[in-house]
């Protein structure tokens, strides 16, 4: 078919436009100047002075745990409740109710929480943070799970419960392993999206626990230090590295298979 | 017969039993966290809207209109339009440049398109905050932008903290979530109706407008849903690359929650940002039904 050159112009806009600014976060992380605006020679100094930022280590751990916390939480109840509205419910208005927290803006959701955690008068803190992850991880998870098991057989199900196995054996031993790689994927959305959550962990969270997002939010707000190109640039490695074993291991899961 | 009527009908109550338990036991955990951590939330922030700001922060229980009539005071009306104006002109912008990158993605080789499709992701991989602070740098006076245009004989120019830095970074942040649905739209069309349009005589240009554009607009719409909303209720984007000042929603809404205390206007803000939100959806539901 014939492509029309002009189209050209904007493909490659686009993606010189997506990758400048990164390029130059890379490139300047290994800067030995502290300006910005030059470089003066190669060194890894700055991801000296980020090994020993104690406020970036502690929102890294911080962000770790409400990320497992609520990635735990939300699977679970994810699970559950995609199980539940495929095969005990022909409701619309609660499949709209389960995806809901996904569809909703950021700041709402963390408005809402906000002033529900001051009217049960809860103290915030990494808890608070870890519920309110919670409510969006668990509408991702639902919504992965259940397309999941639009395309499963529910006549192995069936057979199970015909051969007279009771509906928790039939869930636990037929219905879960063959969702298991819908819960992965979903898990696996939950965690990437707690991690890197900024809006509701800022306004749930209590000033002496920040995530790594807060941490980041407030360098970047006062004043402008090479340590963020070389955080910027480890994390872009973490998650390149994961997503690459994760593509290894889904080819390695369906050769097997 | 009789034993048979007989242990049909208690087959049929255990199934009604086990369905009851089923119901109880899958749907209740998550639907109970649901109404306590979103729709109680929801439902206060609606009541509140309607409720007098006490003295010092708080709430006073007293029903008043008066969140809402502040609504229409030029000093917020003008905030809500030209958060309308700035998420439009992102999507716009998103739009037409998305459009065609998606079209070439989804004629390239499979291989390719695997690539281009990842590399279109990739930028999401690192953290929003991040990438927002080096488009600081990138445009700041001695940046890299005005640098390589003083090398053009032009410039320097002032980038920074203006409504057209606040676009730039909205386009940057979510032309991803454009360029995904636009391309899922794309790569379902079959390319026999184009061949049919131009061996019928029609002009590339006709055949974008009568065949292509009206079969991939449900893409054009959920890609311009993508980057509308997350836009239009952004605060940390106008924040950062617009200088600090209240210049959109997001940034009132947060004002009124954190600074000013004074929540009762603040959720008034939010369901004005809700409504707005709730009528594009329907439109957005509208023209899928059409489609």
């Amino acid at each position: 078919m014939r492509k029309p050159r002009l189209l050209y112009v904007p493909f490659w806009a686009t993606y010189v436009f997506l990758y400048t600014p990164i390029v130059v976060l890379v490139v300047m992380s290994f800067n030995a100047g502290k300006s910005p605006y030059s470089f003066d020679g190669l060194s890894l100094k700055w991801y000296g002075k980020l090994a020993g930022n104690a406020t970036v280590a502690e929102g890294l751990v911080n962000t770790l745990i409400v990320a497992a916390g609520s990635t735990v939480l939300a699977t679970v109840l994810g699970t559950l409740l995609a199980v539940g509205l495929a095969r005990y419910s022909k409701s619309r208005l609660l499949d709209g109710l389960g995806v809901l927290p996904a569809v909703l803006p950021d700041l709402v959701l963390a408005i809402g929480l906000l002033v529900f955690y001051a009217m049960v008068k809860m103290t915030l803190g990494l808890h608070s943070v870890l519920l309110a992850h919670t409510v969006f991880g668990m509408a991702f998870v639902t919504a992965v799970v259940r397309t999941r098991l639009t395309h499963t057989d529910t006549s192995l199900e069936e057979a199970s419960r015909d051969l007279g196995a009771t509906p928790l054996t039939t869930f636990l031993r037929v219905t879960l392993p063959q969702l298991m790689p819908g819960i992965a994927a979903g898990a696996m959305l939950a965690f990437t999206l707690s991690i890197d959550e900024f809006v509701i962990a800022f306004f749930t969270a209590a000033p002496t626990t920040p995530t790594l997002p807060i941490v980041i939010y407030s360098m970047v707000r006062f004043g402008v230090t090479p340590e963020i190109n070389a955080l910027a640039t480890l994390l872009l490695a973490v998650s390149f590295t994961v997503v690459i074993v994760a593509q290894r291991m889904t080819r390695l899961t369906e050769s097997l298979s | 017969m009789t034993s048979s009527t007989v242990s049909g009908a208690t087959a049929k109550q255990r199934s009604r039993r086990s369905r009851v338990l089923g119901r109880l036991a899958f749907l209740s955990p998550g639907l109970t966290y649901l109404i306590v951590l979103m729709l109680i939330p929801l439902a206060l922030i609606i009541s509140y809207a309607f409720f007098r700001r006490g003295r010092f922060g708080g709430v006073v229980y007293e029903l008043t209109g008066e969140n809402f009539t502040r609504l229409i005071d030029p000093i917020y009306l003008d905030v809500v339009l030209d958060s309308l104006k700035l998420a439009t002109a992102a999507t716009l912008i998103a739009l037409l440049v998305g459009y065609p990158t998606a079209y070439l993605i989804a004629q390239l080789p499979a291989r390719w398109k695997t690539i281009a499709l990842i590399a279109i992701v990739m930028p999401f991989w690192t953290n929003f905050l991040i990438r927002i602070y080096a488009w600081i740098v990138l445009l700041s006076g001695p940046g890299l932008v005005n640098t390589v245009l003083g090398k053009l004989g032009l410039g320097p120019f002032e980038f920074l903290y203006n409504q057209g830095t606040i676009v730039t970074g909205l386009v940057y942040s979510y032309l991803p979530l454009m360029v995904l649905p636009l391309y899922a739209a794309i790569e379902k069309l079959d390319p026999q109706l184009r061949e049919a349009s131009a061996n019928l005589g029609a002009r590339p240009a006709r055949t974008f407008a009568s065949v292509t554009l009206p079969l991939t607009l449900p893409g054009v719409i959920t890609g311009c849903m993508f980057v509308f909303v997350p836009s239009f209720g952004n605060f940390v984007i106008p924040e950062l690359l617009g200088g600090g000042r209240s210049i959109m929603v997001g940034n009132l809404i947060r004002d009124q929650f954190l600074k000013a205390r004074d929540w009762p206007f603040g959720s008034a803000l939010t369901l004005a940002l809700l409504a707005v939100l709730i009528v594009l959806l329907l439109v957005q539901a509208w023209s899928a039904r059409r489609a």
